[in-house]
């Protein structure tokens, strides 16, 4: 046998001729535009022509102009609190469906998760807007049904679903019957109760201008088309957990609650993370959303860059747009990731419990009070640009020196 | 068993969950032309509108022909990834898998615009088959993920014996490769298809003048009057989706007891 | 039958060496396995049985050396060109056909008719016991028939060599005696060498013929199963096979073939060459002896040649068939262990009691 069909015949060389063509495949239509994009940043657009010097003339105005900070910032602020919204509500449900569901069910009930994902997301993001609309259902709810009719119907609501619960043998007849109980106390009291009375009135006088068009839509309409992607991973790594783990907790004394927090939770931390990369990263630059519910408040990068290739016929400030976000992005979370080791080691170091906690918060706290403090006064100190690349560039080196230097720790972040 | 208060979480954030999916139907057949409460009557007259709108035919053919192209592309080369990436180790494993998957995370229209850039700057006119290169980019993480699953399911020694047995490596992966993992296979062709069907800022950035059914439905959204047709097509959308996704997670159940394996969750 | 076999070799290995990047896996195998021989390779984990088993089978390429097949080079030769099979360690059922289709597996491309086909594939069910078992589904079956299931599919091409990985580890205690004695009568039958990895030292020595026994990627000792446990070459082999007592000795010296030992405990003692697999060179050394060739004496029982100890019992381990005792003999820092079997007339003694023993040179290694 030659060198050369020894050498073929090896793993590495099966592997890597077997992951080329794909590989190839996201290196030319993956790394090659991502590579063009950056370039063409540096390049200016001259009405119809591109110069092609190089130049950071775009990052400058970017970075400068009040409109692009504000649409940037806004963008990262709503994708975070998306993030948080969806991860927090995604848990428990995650949760519930690993910890309490049977086995044979649990593919059951991630299938009825994801089905309504599947439908098209236009659709689902344009009836967002019909569902928060002046005359929406929840205005025209809220304006024209009177509260015990409401109470009645959520009440009724519960029953049913507690039918159902007790039908599959998850709950006592008795609980059963006092949901229908209150329910029919619920109904029994719309009927008699007087006429023009607090209760026989609506909940709200005035539709509630504030559902649509502003920042509130675009999280709500966001936080409900990325839950799926934050309950996948972590009910599959709430999966990966040993319950042999939670016996031991408890057999070792510890109540259902800290078994919890000392246990369950650490080990699913990297699901709750992968989670919050899921959603975070795909929302800041979402278009839809912003455009369909957003109206002027809820405006967000992913339209500026629209509108300057576009519209503006500006390529160059398109790509510049398109750049930066995912700088930022890549900022944000290494300072999110690195920081949140960081704060966990340290809590630990000091001894955990509430003193370690104490110390870890008031750091972080510390830390974000003189960030905020360096971006509101820094422009004005050292030119806006300047600042904010020096600011997120110290940031990021401090962000990566963190991660290297301190090894990953028990809440696997 | 006993019901507790994370119980009655997850059936309200179920609900929750439908909510804007079971509007769908009601303003489907709702006798006003406005979309809104309270709701006028019955009617069926927007399905039959959707009979006679030939625009919405040609782009429905265009997503059509991009998500069974799209389909077919990604699960081809997810094969390769994810076969390389279950069976061999190789230098730069995880970097080169990473990169590969790296579309799963980025925002979509991250690589719209570049996609986009390119395509001007070449001086190339974008259309459906530029669709198709991104949709196929953005499909591969996700035929890589399910087709994983299908590999790394099947015990690699099944390989070596049927080629102790004297088969030679192709005839070994059409005997016991591929039937072991056509279930995988087909899930991937659904799910990569679903997705491309449905993918908007893509489409809408590179489309050019042969829109998508998506691009084709943005457009519709401008104009009042067409909601109501919207509404009925998208209900028939959800049908289909709900079938299509049925019929994966079907054959994805037959796969795992093909192997023997007892069922562990969903996709993905 | 010992060190070198007699038959005539199916499977030679010369200088057989493995390197995974810098690991060396296998660092110079050398062995000759005779035709028709159950040859078993043992060792602990680790320490490339499987390696080893697969590049004969020819799924691992060797990075020096040479393995000969029935005398022809293997180098470049596909595993599914050569002339073994395997029954590998999760014996790789084929999950989605029956039992009847994966044993007749290899029979794709023979030219025998439909029938024949049939009735070899019926036959190899039968050898093994699963005649009715043809129509079942492949995962609907319990290990050791799984088990079974792998053999017949792996000799229905009749090999010139089966290989075997660790095929019982699987297998409950039970289950796993009664196929070790199947598969000696399956190899007798069908007289086609067997090649077998195992760890565990007492389905070695039950089964095989002869064992090479492996460490860190070297055969540290290569006999038919009774030198092996008699006369093993080192102390590292002496302690993976079976127990065995170690002693602190003194060789004095060596006249007319025979080496003389002082050992600690017991007294002076001469031994044959052959007990001394590394050579007698005078100093200090060990003495290796095994439980059950230390022989307590009871009341008024005495030694051959005055050869007895005395000391105290320290632990006794009660098996039922035999005892187990660590006694401290006098004038020594540890105990040694001494195996009885349990017999009228022979009490269990108690922790604590004096104990004599009696021993035997003859039943002695020496390690240099
Ligand atoms: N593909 C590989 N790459 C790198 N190292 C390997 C590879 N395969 C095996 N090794 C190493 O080679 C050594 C020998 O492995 P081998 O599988 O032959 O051990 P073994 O004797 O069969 O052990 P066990 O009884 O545990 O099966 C081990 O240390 C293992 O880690
Ligand atoms: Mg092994």
């Amino acid at each position: 046998m030659s060198t050369y069909t020894k050498l073929m015949r090896t793993d590495a060389a099966k592997g890597l001729t077997l992951v080329s063509p794909t590989f190839l495949y996201a290196l030319l239509l993956l790394a090659a535009p991502l590579a063009a994009i950056v370039l063409l940043s540096f390049w200016t657009q001259q009405f119809l022509t591109i110069q092609r010097d190089f130049t950071l003339a775009n990052y400058t105005e970017a970075l400068t102009d009040p409109l692009y900070r504000e649409l940037m910032l806004r963008s990262l602020r709503i994708s975070g609190l998306v993030t948080l919204v969806t991860v927090t509500l995604a848990f428990p449900v995650a949760y519930y469906i690993s910890f309490h569901v049977r086995p044979e069910r649990k593919s059951l009930w991630l299938f009825l998760i994801t089905i309504p994902f599947w439908t098209s997301y236009l659709i689902r993001v344009f009836l967002w807007r019909v569902i928060l609309a002046y005359d929406g259902p929840i205005n025209s709810g809220l304006t024209l049904v009177p509260v015990i009719a409401i109470i009645t119907l959520i009440l009724a609501a519960i029953a049913l679903s507690a039918l159902v619960f007790w039908a599959v043998g998850q709950l006592s007849l008795r609980a059963l019957l006092a949901a229908c109980a209150l329910t029919a106390l619920a109904a029994l009291i719309w009927l008699v109760a007087p006429e023009g009375g607090l209760l026989r009135g609506p909940v709200i006088a005035e539709p509630l201008g504030w559902l649509l068009y502003n920042a509130n839509s675009v999280v709500i309409t966001l936080a409900h088309a990325f839950a799926p992607f934050a309950i996948l991973p972590i009910f599959v790594t709430l999966e990966k957990i040993d319950r042999a783990l939670l016996e031991a907790a408890r057999d070792l004394g510890e109540s259902y609650a800290m078994t919890f927090l000392r246990v369950t939770l650490p080990l699913a931390m990297p699901g709750v993370l992968a989670a919050v990369l899921i959603v975070f990263i795909p929302t800041v630059g979402d278009y839809v959303t912003p455009r369909l519910v957003g109206g002027s408040g809820g405006t967000m990068i992913a339209t500026m860059i629209y509108a300057q290739i576009f519209d503006l016929n500006d390529r160059p400030m398109g790509a510049t747009l398109a750049v930066l976000a995912m700088l930022l992005v890549a900022a944000v979370l290494l300072w999110g990731i690195s920081r949140a080791r960081f704060w966990l080691w340290l809590a630990d170091r000091m001894g955990g419990g509430a003193k370690g906690a104490g110390i870890a918060a008031a750091l972080a706290v510390a830390e974000i009070a003189l960030i905020r403090a360096a971006f509101l006064h820094g422009p004005a100190m050292m030119g806006p640009a300047t600042a904010s690349i020096a600011l997120v560039l110290a940031a990021s080196v401090v962000s990566v020196a963190i991660l290297l230097r301190l090894p990953k720790g028990r809440w696997g972040i | 068993m006993r019901v507790n208060a994370l119980a009655v979480f997850t059936v309200l954030y179920l609900l929750v969950l439908y909510a804007p999916i079971v509007l769908l139907p009601m303003f489907a057949f709702n006798a006003g032309t406005v979309i809104a409460f309270p709701l006028q009557g019955f009617t069926l007259e927007w399905f039959a509108a959707l009979l006679n709108t030939p625009a919405l035919h040609e782009a429905t053919l265009n997503s059509l022909i991009i998500a069974i192209l799209t389909a077919v592309f990604s699960t081809i080369l997810g094969l390769f990834a994810a076969r390389a990436a279950t069976r061999y180790g190789f230098p730069g494993k995880a970097g080169i898998v990473g990169f590969i998957m790296l579309p799963l995370v980025l925002p979509e229209v991250i690589v719209a615009i570049s996609l986009l850039i390119v395509l001007m700057q070449l001086g190339l006119t974008s259309g459906t088959w530029s669709i198709i290169a991104g949709h196929t980019l953005i499909c591969t993480p996700f035929a890589i993920a399910i087709l994983q699953g299908s590999f790394s399911n099947m015990d690699k020694s099944l390989e070596e014996a049927a080629i102790d047995l004297g088969e030679t490596p192709w005839s070994t992966f059409r005997l016991i490769t591929l039937p072991l993992v056509s279930p995988g296979i087909i899930a991937s062709l659904l799910i990569c298809f679903t997705i491309s069907l449905d993918e908007f800022i893509i489409a809408f950035f590179l489309s050019g003048n042969e829109p998508t059914l998506p691009v084709y439905l943005w457009g519709q959204l401008r104009f009042p009057a067409r909601l109501p047709v919207v509404m009925a097509l998208g209900t028939i959308l959800v049908l289909l989706s709900v079938a299509l996704l049925i019929v994966a997670e079907t054959f994805r159940r037959r796969g795992l007891k093909r192997v023997g394996l007892k069922d562990t969750g969903g996709f993905l | 039958m010992s060190q070198t076999s007699t038959r005539t070799p199916i499977v030679t290995l010369t200088g057989v060496q493995k390197y995974y990047g810098d690991y060396h896996a296998l660092r110079g195998i050398t062995a000759n396995i005779g035709q028709g021989e159950f040859f078993s390779l043992l060792g602990p984990s680790g320490c490339g049985k499987t390696t080893l088993l697969r590049a004969i089978a020819g799924f691992e390429d060797i990075s020096e050396g040479q393995i000969l097949l029935d005398g022809k080079d293997m180098e470049g030769v596909a595993p599914n060109r050569r002339p073994t099979n395997m029954v590998f360690q999760s014996y790789a059922i084929f999950p989605h056909m029956s039992v009847a289709e994966n044993v007749g597996f290899g029979l794709r491309k023979s030219s025998m008719s439909v029938a024949e086909k049939r009735a070899v594939v019926g036959q190899a069910l039968e050898m093994v016991g699963l005649g009715k078992f043809g129509a079942r589904a492949a995962h609907a079956l319990s290990g050791g028939q799984r088990q079974r299931v792998a053999l017949a599919r792996a000799l229905i091409l009749k090999p010139k060599v089966l290989l075997l990985d660790e095929p019982l580890s699987a297998l409950d205690k039970k289950m796993r005696e009664v196929m070790q004695v199947e598969l000696i009568k399956l190899q007798r039958e069908v007289g086609i060498t067997f090649i077998l990895v195992t760890h565990d030292q007492e389905e070695a020595l039950v089964m095989s013929d002869r064992i090479a026994v492996m460490f860190e990627g070297e055969i540290a000792q290569l006999d038919d199963p009774e030198t092996l446990y008699r006369r093993p070459k080192s102390r590292r082999v002496a302690e993976f096979i079976g127990m065995m007592n170690f002693l602190p000795a003194r060789v004095l010296g060596e006249a007319g073939g025979r080496v003389g030992v002082e050992v600690q405990g017991l007294g002076p003692a001469e031994l044959e060459a052959a007990q001394c697999p590394s050579g007698a060179t005078p100093g200090a050394a060990e003495i290796g002896v095994r439980p059950e060739s230390l022989t307590l004496l009871y009341d008024g029982q005495t030694a051959e040649g005055g050869r007895e100890a005395s000391g105290t019992v320290r632990e006794v381990v009660y098996y039922g068939d035999m005892t187990y005792y660590d006694i401290l003999l006098d004038g020594t820092p540890a105990p040694v262990r001494v195996s009885m079997r349990n017999m009228p007339g022979r009490r269990v003694l108690e922790f604590g009691a004096r104990a004599r023993l009696a021993w035997d040179p003859r039943a002695m290694v020496l390690f240099g």
